[in-house]
């Protein structure tokens, strides 16, 4: 490949990428790390959690859904696309209740784990204390809607991959929340099983196997091995693997 | 007994807000008579956390790990006695030889350093440099400086105690462990040989604090009869009378010894035990339903076990508690000040209870998860903390979420206790109308015998200033004292 034709440069470094690929994909496959938390290889993008802001050209894209360009050059891990993936990474905990100390997806959690790489060290803003009703009426599944970050990755596994359809998000702008697509409103009465894509997915607590939490000790957990960048890379390589 | 009635017209009130030297936040109201008759003591518990309420509607499993948030002295123990109350829900019946030695295991790691840290930390600045001892030395760190020996040796048993929690929940305070129907890791061979290699020392130091307030009591009359308070004890026992810390039957016995109640299955605590409200403090007011609230008071924690028990399996400790039971000519020890003498038995217990599982193979053994049959709607878990008996009371739904939920925690068993003790401390140290150092220090040693959790008890955190106040019933200051946090009294 000829450096300048299907290239694009991140940080200056050199980066192939193939046509129509995205700049998440062309950096993963080239093992460069974009923050993200609603990206997941093998889904379509939905440019939901905006922590891929990239800057090019002069504006901020997000990576995950912009279109790799020849030439293009991108400025990913600067010191202000950080602080404002850590404001928006703070706008997600003080927005659900994140309580990291008792939450059973701790060790696990992307929210979390996104936090510490970015160094947050508060919340800086004010705690919306909202109040979602937990969903625990499936016999293997509970809901628990505080801890929903809006990422959609539950609605398109459930549609894409499932092929059950199960979660949609309803409303707008601050009114956006996970709905369950039955007649109900309860994941009891959905097709949804605990084996599917959709039950696993959720980055942070809120889709949860039940009677599983902290069964992993300190210690063995996802995010006390690896980093966020490691885990986001391997998932990428773990699709690449699934395609071949 | 002191009621949730009004003051009575003639009588002052002195306050003393906060206690200090306790773990959280307390205030004393002295109300005396124009003979300066101390006619009523009020320790108030005035923070408020709710956990009852807000771990309604949480999934069940969650529970042990938002629990031991109400503590960062004893979280363990709220994790197993919720973790108790667990199994139940979740249908396990029995846990597996390993899963139970490893949580035993994990709970004398908690007393040890529970213990430790009460008396080294907290209790000995007051015996080693005396009751009206200057306040900037009469602190852990005038114990460094003063009786380095002795502290470092605080310090490193509690350090034992929070490793042994490390190795088995991940971390010093507010790890894992449990999960419904055993435990979620084992300990590793290199983490049982680390953990052997210094319990000679553990047992050691466990001895020699033993042995030093056997002798701070046993040397000082005037200890003997500092707010000695006749009272019933509540206590677990093993089924054959045995000290036991994690798993066993109440037993309550009467001032003179007798049996009011004993092996009672703790499920059905409900039958035996009551709490009554007061409005003067968030701090309920248990008691045994046979006998009244006016008779039914009682006290729980290292005094109410030493007392309590038959034997004690390990024999260091249980020659230690020959000793102990000495003191009471054949009936239990009432003094208030013996609450550290037992505790160091209990040290000592917990010391050579860990060397003995240590050398366990089941603990480093793989059958981590007891077989469970159907979901119950309902748990209760029981064990004795450092400080008492610890009930956590479950209700869960169909799906699992938490409908209700009843704590008794230990310090609130021994609420009416610290109240009576104040009263008879304050009844002795008061001089006329003066709210002294004197006074205010005592009070203090009295209320710290308990080693009350204000945090366990309410679910608070607080600071630790001091203020006494001497107040006519009608409104009027007669005199205040201020200790302020770093000890200078105004």
């Amino acid at each position: 490949m000829i450096a300048g034709t299907n290239t694009i440069y991140i940080d200056g470094q050199e980066i192939p990428f193939t046509p129509g690929q995205t700049v998440m994909d062309a950096a993963l496959a080239a093992s460069v790390y974009i923050p993200h938390l609603c990206h997941y290889p093998g889904l379509p993008p939905s440019g939901n959690c905006r922590l891929c802001m990239v800057e090019t050209g002069g504006r901020n894209v997000a990576a995950c859904i912009a279109q790799a360009a020849a030439g293009q050059e991108i400025r990913n891990n600067t010191p202000e696309l950080n602080a404002a993936r850590m404001a928006i990474t703070q706008m997600l905990f003080v927005e659900g209740n994140h309580i990291c100390p008792s939450c059973e997806k701790t060790g696990n959690c992307k929210l979390q784990a996104m936090a510490y790489h970015l160094g947050m060290l508060d919340q800086h803003f004010s705690q919306f204390y909202q109040h979602r009703d937990i969903d625990a009426s499936h016999p293997d599944i509970a809901l628990d809607r505080s801890r929903c970050i809006l990422c959609d990755l539950c609605v398109r596994a459930s549609r894409d991959i499932d092929r059950k359809n199960v979660f949609a998000i309803a409303g707008r702008g601050i009114d956006a929340h996970l709905i369950v697509n039955s007649a109900s409103g309860k994941l009891a009465d959905t097709p949804i099983a605990a084996t599917d894509l959709a039950a696993t997915i959720c980055p942070v607590g809120a889709i949860l196997i039940k009677e599983q939490g902290y069964r992993v000790p300190i210690g063995q957990r996802i995010y006390d091995r690896r980093t966020i960048c490691e885990t986001g890379l391997q998932e990428h390589i773990a699709q690449q693997r699934r395609d071949q | 007994m002191e009621s949730d009635k009004p003051a009575p017209p003639s009588t002052r009130r002195i306050a003393i807000d906060p206690v200090t030297r306790v773990e959280g936040h307390g205030k004393i109201t002295l109300l005396i008579d124009d003979n300066n008759h101390i006619v009523e003591a009020r320790f108030h518990i005035v923070e408020f956390r709710g956990f009852e309420k807000f771990i309604q509607g949480r999934p069940y499993w969650e529970v042990p790990f938002l629990v031991q948030r109400l503590c960062g002295i004893c979280p363990v123990s709220h994790q197993l006695a919720a973790a108790k109350a667990v199994d139940q829900i979740a249908g396990s019946r029995e846990l597996t030889p390993t899963a139970t030695k490893l949580r035993r295991l994990l709970h004398f790691g908690q007393m040890l350093q529970s213990h430790a840290l009460h008396f080294f930390h907290l209790s000995s600045p007051d015996f080693l440099f005396g009751f009206g001892g200057d306040p900037k030395l009469r602190n852990i760190a005038g114990v460094l400086e003063q009786f380095p020996e002795i502290a470092l040796q605080g310090v490193k048993l509690r350090k034992y105690g929070q490793s042994i929690i490390e190795v088995i929940t991940g971390k010093r305070i507010h790890g894992t462990g449990t999960v419904p129907g055993g435990m979620n890791k084992s300990v590793t061979a290199i983490e049982r040989d680390t953990l052997l290699a210094g319990i000679g020392d553990i047992l050691q130091w466990s001895q020699d604090a033993v042995a030093l307030n056997e002798h701070i009591h046993t040397a000082h009359p005037e200890h003997r009869d500092f707010g000695t308070l006749p009272s019933h004890y509540l206590s677990m026992t093993g089924t054959r009378g045995e000290l036991e810390f994690y798993h066993g039957g109440l037993r309550a016995r009467a001032a003179d010894g007798s049996d009011i109640f004993d092996q009672f299955d703790y499920c059905g605590y409900q039958q035996i035990l009551k709490e009554e409200v007061r409005s003067w403090s968030y701090l309920k007011f248990p008691y045994f339903s046979a006998l009244g609230t006016a008779l039914g008071w009682y006290r729980v924690g290292p005094l109410a076990r030493i007392n309590n028990c038959d034997r004690i399996i390990t024999p260091r400790a249980e020659a230690a508690r020959w000793r102990f039971k000495a003191c009471g000519f054949g009936g239990p020890v009432h003094d208030t000040l013996a609450y550290h003498w037992a505790r160091m038995i209990e040290l000592l217990h917990c010391a050579e209870s860990i060397h003995t599982l240590l050398h366990d193979p089941d603990i480093t053994g793989t059958d981590l998860l007891a077989d469970k049959d159907h979901r119950r709607p309902q748990g209760i878990g029981v064990i004795e903390a450092p400080r008492g008996t610890l009930f956590h009371h479950y209700h869960v739904n169909d799906e699992g979420l938490v409908t209700q939920a009843n704590l008794i925690v230990s310090t609130t068993s021994n609420n009416q206790a610290m109240n009576e003790s104040v009263r008879v401390v304050a009844n002795r140290y008061l001089n006329g109308h003066e709210i002294t150092a004197t006074l205010l220090n005592h009070l203090e040693v009295a209320v710290r015998a308990y080693d009350p959790c204000l945090s366990c008890a309410t679910h608070a955190l607080g600071k630790m200033p001091l203020q006494v106040t001497l107040q006519h019933i009608d409104g009027a200051v007669i005199h205040q004292l201020t200790k302020k946090a770093d000890g200078v009294i105004q």
